[in-house]
């Protein structure tokens, strides 16, 4: 299918419309976040400060407990990943490759937790979490969040597909159930662990209402929520409120800009197999 | 044997877990739901009444109200732009990665940038949006503080965040569509807009209707946008959802019971409206 070159601008056009449409908004963040208070309500407005007031980054830090809740952020987010990949990956081989009674029902099982949406779960989960004695510590957000019908279901959609021959191969050299598992399936998953990993670092990250719910001391809060009850009493101060969401949200950004071949076939993979 | 011992291992952690943390809250939700229980006290059995009284609770059908609304304006026009977008992406120009990339920057963004990037462009004074529409001579409104348009506002931010993702997906369903098709319409004349609707639409239903489904179930959960947007300015009661109403009922009011059983009118809504869907594919969907 040949384009006309008519038909080329008038694409890249429309395509560039979007691109304006999505970068405007960051663009301005990032603006925003460099100018002073002052600067930042001027009528009409500047498009880039006139000196960069880098001050605003340094000011979020005393301004609220923005490291604490960096690190929270990330103590949860590491947690989740390893946890989930580790369990769902372990799940995810028995469920494609081993023979037990009741296999088929309790995947069924695993599946139903997917029908379910999470604000059916939130009282009972919360009260759990009281009976526990885990409101405001990590666990409350972390252990509930390791256990994924989702990442069970995406790597065992994918372990069917690795062929049979392997293992076959394998168990006549007299390896291990384990030793299938960790030297055969866990390496050729490469991807599709990348996948989960991205999905799973994403929904932690952004986590809101959950962690809204188990945490009430400042010192337990994590990025989005201590960003966003920030606005409450600094509700004018846009340029601090932009910083803090310009460094909560880039490390997300760089991983996906780097990886995004991976969320991309991630998405599909998923989608498409579903 | 063995192999029955090690599935069973292998699957131990993650079935008792998900049951512990997933299924049986589930249940109990369902059980709660039946019950006065405000969370500290003793739950007393009082049947469907929390149902009941929820239809004739004025804030629960105006959040009923509210997030119809919210989801009939993001759906459509998400997946409207996100199919125009698609198909542009897969005609054989450069740059595609690099259009995909950036059109899905939102998706990846904290839900709370998002919102506090978007408040400061709908600001009243100050704010971009209106800055702009004033140099333009064109009316000013006040966005997020109108009751009018807080929602409307607030879904136009949804939409943003969100088409980047169907994009991808339907990029991806463009492309499993094989050439053979379109060689055959060319051959007998057809022009493009004609392919579009001949070749590429139908073969796209497959994907369109997966990415109709997730954005149903997605956009009728909405919470973080509508917290983050409407509620340090008061304007919740313009813009109340489903799922805001839950949370406020259970940790405001702490009428656990009674958010209980809204949580699972939202399940049972989701649950009919994906049940329709399925149904409904059969009449326009079609699978190679």
């Amino acid at each position: 299918m040949a384009l006309s070159p008519m038909r080329k601008v008038i694409l890249h056009a429309v395509l560039i419309l979007g691109v304006a449409v999505v970068a405007t908004p960051f663009f301005w963040m990032i603006s925003t976040s460099l100018k002073t208070f002052v600067e930042s309500i001027q009528v009409p407005p500047t498009l880039w400060p006139e000196t960069p007031n880098w001050e605003n980054y340094a000011e979020v830090f005393r301004n609220m407990n923005f490291g604490v809740y960096y690190k929270n952020t990330i103590i949860v987010t590491v947690a989740k990943t390893l946890g989930q990949l580790v369990l769902c990956s372990m799940a995810a081989y028995a469920f494609a490759r081993l023979n037990f009674p009741l296999k088929n029902f309790l995947f069924l099982l695993v599946l139903s937790v997917l029908m379910v949406p999470s604000q059916v779960v939130l009282i009972p989960k919360f009260a759990l979490m009281r009976v526990f004695g885990w409101i405001n510590t990590y666990w409350a957000i972390i252990v509930p969040g390791v256990f994924s019908a989702f990442g069970t279901f995406l790597l065992r959609q994918f372990f069917l597909t690795i062929p049979r021959e392997l293992e076959e191969a394998a168990k006549i050299d007299g390896c291990s159930i384990f030793r299938i598992f960790w030297n055969i399936f866990v390496p050729l998953s490469g991807p599709a662990l990348v996948s989960l990993s991205i999905f799973t670092i994403l929904a932690s990250w952004n986590d809101f209402l959950w962690p809204l719910v188990v945490t009430t001391t400042d010192d337990m809060r994590l990025l989005s929520i201590g960003i966003a009850s920030f606005q409450g009493e600094y509700r004018t101060n846009y340029p601090l409120l932009m910083a803090a969401s310009v460094m909560a949200t880039l490390p997300i950004l760089l991983v996906f800009v780097v990886l995004q071949r991976y969320f991309i076939e991630g998405i599909t993979l998923s989608g498409i197999k579903a | 044997m063995k192999e029955a011992l090690a599935g069973y291992l292998y699957i131990a952690p993650l079935v008792l877990g998900l049951s512990l943390f997933y299924i049986l809250p589930a249940l109990a939700s369902l059980y709660i739901s039946l019950t006065d229980w405000n969370g500290f006290t003793s739950m007393n059995w009082i049947g469907l009444d929390n149902y009941v009284n929820l239809f004739s609770d004025d804030r629960f059908v105006r959040s009923l109200r509210n997030t119809s609304v919210y989801t009939i304006i993001v759906v459509p026009i998400a997946i409207s732009i996100a199919t125009v977008l698609a198909v542009m992406l897969n005609q054989r120009i450069r740059g595609v990665t690099v259009y995909r990339v950036i059109y899905f920057l939102p998706v990846v963004t904290m839900p709370v940038a998002v919102a506090m990037i978007w408040k400061w462009l709908y600001h009243s004074e100050y704010g971009l949006i209106n800055q702009a529409l004033g140099v333009l001579g064109l009316p000013t409104p006040m966005w997020l503080l109108d009751q009018r348009f807080t929602l409307v506002s607030i879904a136009l931010v949804g939409i943003w965040s969100v088409f980047g993702n169907y994009t991808v997906i339907l990029l991806a369903g463009l492309q499993s569509i094989s050439s053979t098709y379109y060689e055959a319409a060319e051959l007998d004349g057809a022009g493009t807009i004609q392919k579009f609707f001949c070749v590429t639409l139908p073969l796209l239903t497959p994907s369109l209707f997966f990415v109709l489904v997730i954005s149903l179930i997605n956009t009728l959960q909405v919470f973080d946008l509508v917290f983050m947007m409407a509620r340090d300015s008061n304007m919740i009661e313009a813009s109340r959802t489903l799922v805001y109403s839950v949370w406020e009922n259970a940790f405001q009011f702490t009428k656990m019971g009674y958010a209980s059983a809204q949580a699972w009118i939202l399940f049972i809504l989701i649950m009919v409206i994906t049940i329709i869907q399925m149904i409904g594919q059969k009449k326009w969907v079609h699978y190679q």
